[in-house]
Formats: structure tokens, C-alpha cells, sequence
């Protein structure tokens, strides 16, 4: 018997081992990583690509479209391209650590304009405005001291803005603070807010502006404003970080977008200017752009560039030379410089007339809202007024893809969607309220 | 008192060689100091209110990519055409290589009039699936059981940095890198909020492998700890485990627990087999670890510039895969948003053609018996020269970089 209860024991043990030769390594760190967000804006691309619906449009990502929908190479982008294939000492070596230096060059006297002497800035070729943001944000947080009494050095960003500034700025380790930008009752700039806020921060925080066609409200400061604005910052010794994504393609006009932030520069500030040349050259996957610092002299430009540089290799070493070579063959030729600067007039101006019809037509369909709140803004976005609840209903209702909020990317609306969607808007806004 | 005196007769050669033709480059090991000194110390603040940056301190230059542009600024009509500081081929004439293949795929691209769009945080996905593929292999178990998360990376840099801030982000405070290991390694890590600690790998004074003390080392480790591995063509040393060894290394991995994370810079380009380059890793894979693994596709495509890569983890199953992906892109989104597009449309293009396959594995085969020809080369002329060191090593070594004897190599590359 007890023979039996021994077998009957040393059998359940049995079955109770693992039986495997070895413990399979936990690697414990897996199992405990949740599922991370979907990105507000790029989670709601990718929903756009599954959903089946034929009628399905969309106005989330800030992506050119031309009249038929489909993504625009610019004729002028693609000549450059040709001529870089056929171009036998053009090969794939690294860039340098700060990129390719004659790009920079070209960039930058496209921000600052021709006259402006460039011995004295510090420039990078980056990963489009993102990158750039991040070299820039890290830049502060390392080398701008803190004003008296904090242990971060704040940064304020506009309320609203880009969604990713947010993290971005996290990541660097800045405190991110907002400053009032938007005043949803008369779906217009706030700007008594702004300045009262900017004077509340404490002196030396980095302020974070948007050179042009603020992204997502489209409202822009006008250049008395800028002004105003520039002679606050200039009291309370704030750092200047501009945001620049739309340059040429905001108004269609390369050197009106850069009306503000080359007013800052003559203003005296040592501006910090994020670059971006995914919208205006249509280069978004190619991910092209700079980050620049304004310094006194020389010998600040070279000792900044190598702080510069010590950002960009522990993060990639050097930046993708692609995009880069394709905004250089442009720049550097007169004629394919003439023939970029109209196909930028082009599509901004099929934004612009995309912008007064959507008006036009929620009109025709019956809406009796105030929408002329779109047609003063200015650039890719209409920043509708719609709050969240009818955004959600637009796309499970009608399959438009936009962001939560409010915001619709004009580039996805043609002559085929228009009436669809002015319907849509028209049926989630009616006998409802689009100002807060 | 040897090795002291042959340092002396050394540097005196070298000093003479310094008063007649031609230039030569310090190692890049004169120049590693203050590269990885802590941000601090050159965290001055400023006070002024006039400009910002007055006070700024010069940094370093960059110990590697430094010597480059030394190179290049270099404009003495002495200078010998030879720059052996960054990891980047040569033909035969000493200029940069651009392989066939990858000029027919680009050719095809132009052809398709493919636009510029935004490729989703993860990158490419067609890209991301062949370069796994061509990792791991098309029989790997992980990749048929969906159960490896893959992004596109900027090239082995950008892969490294996001899995060291995921590492951090998820209770790692430390990582293993070998000693001696690719300098930007440390950086990198340092960034991205972990200790970075070494382990053996280098016997200097015998010019191999130190498996004694790796394997020691190892066995000291925390619990746990992630430990850096080379996959192939180890940078600087050249000298790789044997698949004995490996096998070693990856028992002791196992009994410890620790996270096996792979940096794969020279698949097909060290040994010019593909296959052989990858045994490491799929043995790993098949002892059961969950990897992780950054592939660069700079040297062996020759795509610098380009900046493309992939960051792969080895996950239990594709729900586990999935909850990973999607943190790899949170920390993507703030850093960059999302790649670029070009230099994976091109691998794309040759890896999902199986002529182009070939052919790309043809050409980077000749890559690599070209620099295995030079490696023989370098070894006899110094031979011939009268060095009473030995330099078998050099032939031993495997890959793209040798390890000369002791830190202190001054270059002086004689056409062959």
C-alpha cells in the first residue's frame, strides 16, 4: 500500500514539473509593458487606411491632397530628383553629424532671407519640425538656466498646439506650461490672454510661438501684434523658440510666412527657429528640416554647434540625406527655385479655395452657424469650433477622419467630398453650439 | 619594460615619419577624452541678458566622425589619400561605393513616381517585414508565430537609443556593453537614462578574445541585466565568439536571466555569408531567449547616409508583440514622428526580389573579400616592413575595422 501511495505521489509530482530541460528566461520586463496610446494624430491615419467605407474621407494628417485626392509631388521636387540620379558623384555616404552643410545654408537663408548674416547662427539639418523640436527642447533644457526658485526650466506652448509639442517637450525634460492662445467663444485669437500670460511667466521661461499658420487654430497674431509681442518677451527676458512647419504655404507667399520670425531676429532676440520642410516642399516621409540658433558671434555659433552635435549622435548620428539633397538641387537652381516657388502659390491657393467653399457650401446645405471664423484662418487647418462629441460622430456616422479637436486638414477636401462633408458637419453642428 | 620600450621605439618611429611624408591622423583614441564627460561640467548657465549663449563652452569633437571632418578640413598637399577612422567601404580606388543593386532599385523607384508621404510611426512595413526576415531567417519560428515586434529605425544609432530609453522607461538602470565596444555606444545609453557598465571582451596584450573573464563577468551580473552583444564583426576588436562559445555565452545568459540585446551592424559584410553572419542571433532565438535587435543597413548596403535600420524584439506571443510595438512608438512619436521613406524603399526593393537578393549578396560579398584581401595585405607589408610584433591577429580579426596593437595606432596606409 504504501508502495502505491509513493507511486501515486511521485506521479502527481510529475505532473506538477515544468517540462522543459530549463527555465525559459522570464525577461519579466515584457509582461508588465502595457499597450502604449494610439497617437491622436497618427492613430487616427491609421484608422482611416482599415476602414472599408467607399465614402470614407480623410482630414486628420496634414498631408497636401491634390483636386482628385491623391498625394501632389511637386514638379519642381520631382525635376531635382531626376537630376540627382543622373547625377554620378551624388552617393549615399553619412552626412555629417550637423548634416549636409551647403542644405543647412540654403535652408536657413530661406527662413532668415537673403541679407541676413549667417556667420553668426548655429545650424543642423534635422529630422523634419519634430526633430527639430527635440535638438531644440533638449538644447534649452541643458544650457538655459532655470529661472530663481524652479528646479525645470519651463517652456510655454500655445493652447491649443500640435499635439506632439506636448510629449516632445516632456521628453526633454522641460515643464511644459500653456499659455491661452484660442478663445473658443469667438473662435478667434485670444490675445489678451496671451500677453497676460506670457507676462505671468516666470522671466526666462522659453516661449514657444508659431511663425506662421498655427497649427491646428490657423488664427496668427498680425505684425502689430508681433511686435507687442517680441517687446514682452524682450521685458522678461524670455527665450524665443519658434515653430515653423508652413512657411510658403501658408499664404502661398515664401517671405510673408517669414514676416514674424525675421522681425524677432531684427528685434535683437536670439531666436531658437524650428525648420520643416515636409508640407511646403511635400517631403513628409523624407523627413527634412533644421534647427538653428541666432548667436552674437563666431565663436558662439561654433561653440554652440558642437553642443548641437553632441545632442544628435547619441540619438542618430547623422541625418538622412535624401530629402536634404532634394531641397538643395531645388535651392540652388534659379529656375527650379522659380518653378518650386509657384507650385507652393499652387497648392496654397487650392487650400485657400477649398477653405471658402467648405464655407460656401455648409451654407447651401443649410447651416446657419458663423462660419467665418474659417475663412480668416490661415493655412492648412480649419479649425472649426466642433467640439469632440460631434467629431467622434462625424467618423463613426460618416467615416470622416479628423481630429478630435475640431481640427479638419482643408488638403483633404475636393470638388468629389465637399458637399458629403459640409452635409456631415452640417448634421452633427445643427442646433448645436460650435463656440464654447 | 618590453612592451614600454616598443611603445617608445614606436613613437619615436612615428615622430621621424612626422618630419617627411606623408601626414598622418591620430587614433581616435587620443582624442576620446571629455567625449563622455558628464553633462554638467559644461552645463556653465549664462547670466547676461544680452546673448544667451556667450558663455558656451566647445565641446568635443565626436572621437570618430571628429577624425572625418579633421580629414577632410585637412588640406595639406601632403595629406595621404586615407582616412581609416569611420566604419565606411572604400573601393579600390579609395572612393565611396555605391553597390549596382542599389542604383537599379533606386532607377525602378524613380520609374514608379512613388510620392513622399509620411510612412506610419513603425515605418515601413514592408521593409520591416523583409529585414526581419532577412535577420532571423524565413524559417524562424517568432516571425511565422507573429510574435516579433519590428520598427524602422534611423539606421543602428536611432534602433539603439529608442530600446535604451524603452529599457529605461520599463526599470532598467543599467546596461552591459563589451570593453572595448563602438564608442557612440556609451552616449547612447548614458541618454537615454542608464548606467552603462562593461564587461571583459578584449585580452589587449594577446590580441583575442578574453572568453574567460566575458564569461566571468557575465556570471556577475545582477540578475536580469540586459547585456549588449555584437552579432557579428565585433566593433573595433574584429574578434567574434565561436559558435562554441556563443553557445557558452548564451547558457550563462540563461542560468542569469539576462536580457540578450543584439547591435547587428555588418550582416553579409563581415564574412560575406549573410547566414553565418546571422548564427548568433538565431541561435539565440532558437535557445528560447527573447531577444532584442538593432539591425543597421549602412555598411552592408552601403546606405549611410540613407539612416536605415530596424528594431526588433522577440516577444512570447503576438498579443505580447503587440503591447510592445506600441510602446516602441511612443517613444518614437516625440523623437522623430516617424522615418524615412528612401533608403527603406530601396532595401525593400532588393530584398523582396530574389534576383536582387542575389545579386545584392554577390556584391556585398565582393565588399567583403575586398577588405579580407586587405586585411592580408596590411599584415604582409608590415611583415615586409621588419615588425618584430606579430600581427596574425589582423588576419584573424573578422569584419571592416582591425585592432592594431595597443590603442596608440598611427595610420600610414601605403597603396597596395
Amino acid at each position: 500500500m504504501y508502495l502505491r501511495l509513493a507511486t501515486l505521489f511521485l506521479f502527481t509530482a510529475t505532473l506538477t514539473q515544468p517540462t522543459v530541460a530549463f527555465a525559459m528566461p522570464s525577461n519579466s520586463y515584457l509582461s508588465t509593458i502595457p499597450e502604449g496610446p494610439p497617437d491622436a494624430i497618427l492613430g487616427i491615419a491609421e484608422s482611416f487606411k482599415s476602414c472599408t467605407d467607399p465614402n470614407k474621407v480623410n482630414v486628420c494628417v496634414g498631408a497636401y491632397r491634390d483636386s482628385s485626392g491623391k498625394p501632389w509631388i511637386l514638379p519642381s521636387v520631382r525635376k531635382a530628383e531626376e537630376r540627382m540620379l543622373k547625377d554620378d558623384t551624388v552617393n549615399k555616404e553619412y552626412a555629417p553629424i550637423a548634416g549636409d552643410g551647403r542644405y543647412v545654408e540654403l535652408a536657413l537663408r530661406f527662413a532668415y532671407g537673403n541679407e541676413m548674416d549667417l556667420g553668426s547662427v548655429a545650424g543642423v539639418q534635422s529630422l523634419s519640425g519634430t526633430g527639430a523640436c527635440r535638438i531644440g527642447g533638449h538644447f534649452f533644457a541643458r544650457f538655459a538656466p532655470k529661472p530663481k526658485g524652479l528646479d525645470r526650466l519651463p517652456i510655454y506652448i500655445p493652447n491649443p498646439t500640435w499635439g506632439n509639442h506636448i510629449q516632445i517637450f516632456k521628453e526633454c525634460g522641460l515643464d511644459v506650461q500653456r499659455y491661452r492662445y484660442y478663445d473658443s467663444k469667438t473662435n478667434a485669437l485670444d490675445y489678451d490672454g496671451l500677453i497676460a500670460d506670457l507676462k505671468e511667466a516666470p522671466d526666462g521661461s522659453v516661449i514657444l510661438l508659431h511663425s506662421c499658420a498655427h497649427n491646428p487654430t490657423g488664427c496668427d497674431p498680425t505684425l502689430q501684434q508681433w511686435k507687442d509681442i517680441s517687446d514682452l518677451i524682450k521685458e522678461k527676458s524670455h527665450h524665443v523658440f519658434f515653430d515653423s512647419a508652413y512657411q510658403g504655404f501658408a499664404s502661398g507667399d515664401a517671405e510673408a510666412d517669414a514676416a514674424a520670425l525675421r522681425l524677432f531676429v531684427k528685434e535683437g532676440h536670439n531666436i531658437v527657429l524650428a525648420q520643416s520642410f515636409a508640407k511646403n516642399f511635400g517631403l513628409y516621409g523624407e523627413r527634412t528640416g533644421t534647427l538653428s540658433v541666432v548667436c552674437n558671434t563666431p565663436e558662439e555659433r561654433s561653440a554652440v554647434m558642437s553642443q548641437l552635435k553632441l545632442i544628435i549622435r547619441p540619438m542618430y548620428s547623422s541625418p538622412p540625406i535624401h530629402g536634404s539633397s532634394i531641397v538643395k538641387t531645388v535651392l540652388e537652381d534659379e529656375e527650379l527655385t522659380k518653378e518650386y516657388y509657384a507650385n507652393c502659390e499652387e497648392m496654397a491657393d487650392r487650400i485657400g479655395s477649398m477653405r471658402r467653399r467648405l464655407v460656401e457650401v455648409l451654407k447651401e446645405v443649410g447651416s446657419t452657424h458663423d462660419w467665418s471664423h474659417v475663412t480668416s484662418q490661415i493655412g492648412m487647418f480649419a479649425f472649426t469650433g466642433m467640439s469632440s462629441d460631434m467629431c467622434d460622430e462625424l467618423t463613426s456616422k460618416y467615416s470622416i477622419f479628423l481630429t478630435r479637436d475640431g481640427r479638419i486638414s482643408l488638403a483633404g477636401l475636393n470638388e468629389g467630398n465637399i458637399e458629403y462633408v459640409a452635409k456631415a458637419i452640417h448634421d452633427v453642428t445643427d442646433g448645436k453650439s460650435i463656440t464654447s | 619594460m618590453i612592451l614600454r620600450t616598443a611603445q617608445t621605439l614606436t613613437r619615436r618611429a612615428i615622430q621621424s615619419a612626422r618630419l617627411t611624408k606623408p601626414r598622418i591622423l591620430p587614433s581616435t583614441s587620443t582624442i576620446h577624452l571629455n567625449l563622455f564627460a558628464p553633462l554638467s561640467c559644461v552645463n556653465r548657465g549664462f547670466a547676461s541678458a544680452s546673448s544667451p549663449w556667450k558663455d558656451f563652452p566647445m565641446a568635443p569633437p565626436d572621437p570618430i566622425i571628429g577624425l572625418t571632418e579633421a580629414y577632410l578640413k585637412d588640406d595639406s598637399p601632403d595629406k595621404v589619400c586615407v582616412n581609416v577612422g569611420v566604419g565606411a567601404y572604400r573601393c579600390d580606388q579609395g572612393m565611396p561605393f555605391v553597390l549596382p543593386v542599389v542604383r537599379e532599385a533606386e532607377n525602378e523607384i524613380n520609374l514608379e513616381e512613388l510620392d513622399h508621404e509620411y510612412s506610419g510611426i513603425a515605418g515601413c512595413p514592408n521593409f520591416v517585414n523583409l529585414a526581419l526576415r532577412f535577420v532571423y531567417g524565413e524559417d524562424s519560428v517568432p516571425l511565422k508565430e507573429k510574435r516579433v515586434a519590428g520598427v524602422q529605425t534611423l539606421s543602428g544609432t536611432g534602433g539603439l537609443r529608442v530600446f535604451g530609453e524603452v529599457l529605461h522607461q520599463f526599470g532598467h538602470t543599467h546596461i552591459y556593453v563589451p570593453n572595448p565596444t563602438w564608442g557612440n555606444h556609451i552616449p547612447i545609453f548614458t541618454n537615454a537614462g542608464l548606467e552603462v557598465r562593461k564587461y571583459r571582451y578584449y585580452d589587449n596584450e594577446k590580441c583575442s578574445l578574453d572568453f574567460d573573464h566575458l564569461i566571468e563577468d557575465m556570471k556577475n551580473m545582477p540578475e536580469g541585466s540586459c547585456i549588449l552583444l555584437h552579432a557579428c564583426a565585433h566593433n573595433p576588436t574584429g574578434m567574434d565568439p565561436t559558435m562554441e562559445q556563443w553557445k557558452e555565452i548564451s547558457h550563462v545568459a540563461k542560468e542569469k536571466n539576462l536580457l540578450c540585446f543584439f547591435d547587428c551592424a555588418y550582416q553579409g559584410f563581415a564574412s560575406g555569408d549573410a547566414r553565418k553572419d546571422a548564427a548568433a542571433v538565431r541561435m539565440f532565438v532558437e535557445d528560447g531567449h527573447n531577444i532584442a535587435l538593432v539591425q543597421s543597413f549602412s555598411k552592408n548596403f552601403g546606405l549611410y547616409g540613407q539612416r536605415i535600420g530596424a528594431l526588433s524584439i522577440v516577444a512570447d506571443s503576438p498579443e505580447e508583440a503587440q503591447r510592445v510595438l506600441s510602446q516602441l512608438k511612443v517613444h518614437i512619436r516625440p523623437s522623430y514622428s516617424n522615418p524615412p521613406r528612401h533608403g527603406a524603399r530601396i532595401v525593400a526593393k532588393v530584398l523582396a526580389s530574389e534576383q536582387k537578393t542575389q545579386e545584392f549578396v554577390e556584391q556585398c560579398m565582393g565588399m567583403a573579400k575586398r577588405i579580407d584581401a586587405m586585411r592580408s595585405r596590411l599584415r604582409t607589408k608590415l611583415e615586409e616592413l621588419g615588425s618584430s610584433r606579430s600581427w596574425e591577429h589582423i588576419t584573424k580579426q573578422i569584419g571592416v575595422r582591425t585592432m592594431t596593437w595597443h590603442f596608440h595606432f598611427f595610420s600610414r596606409l601605403y597603396f597596395l
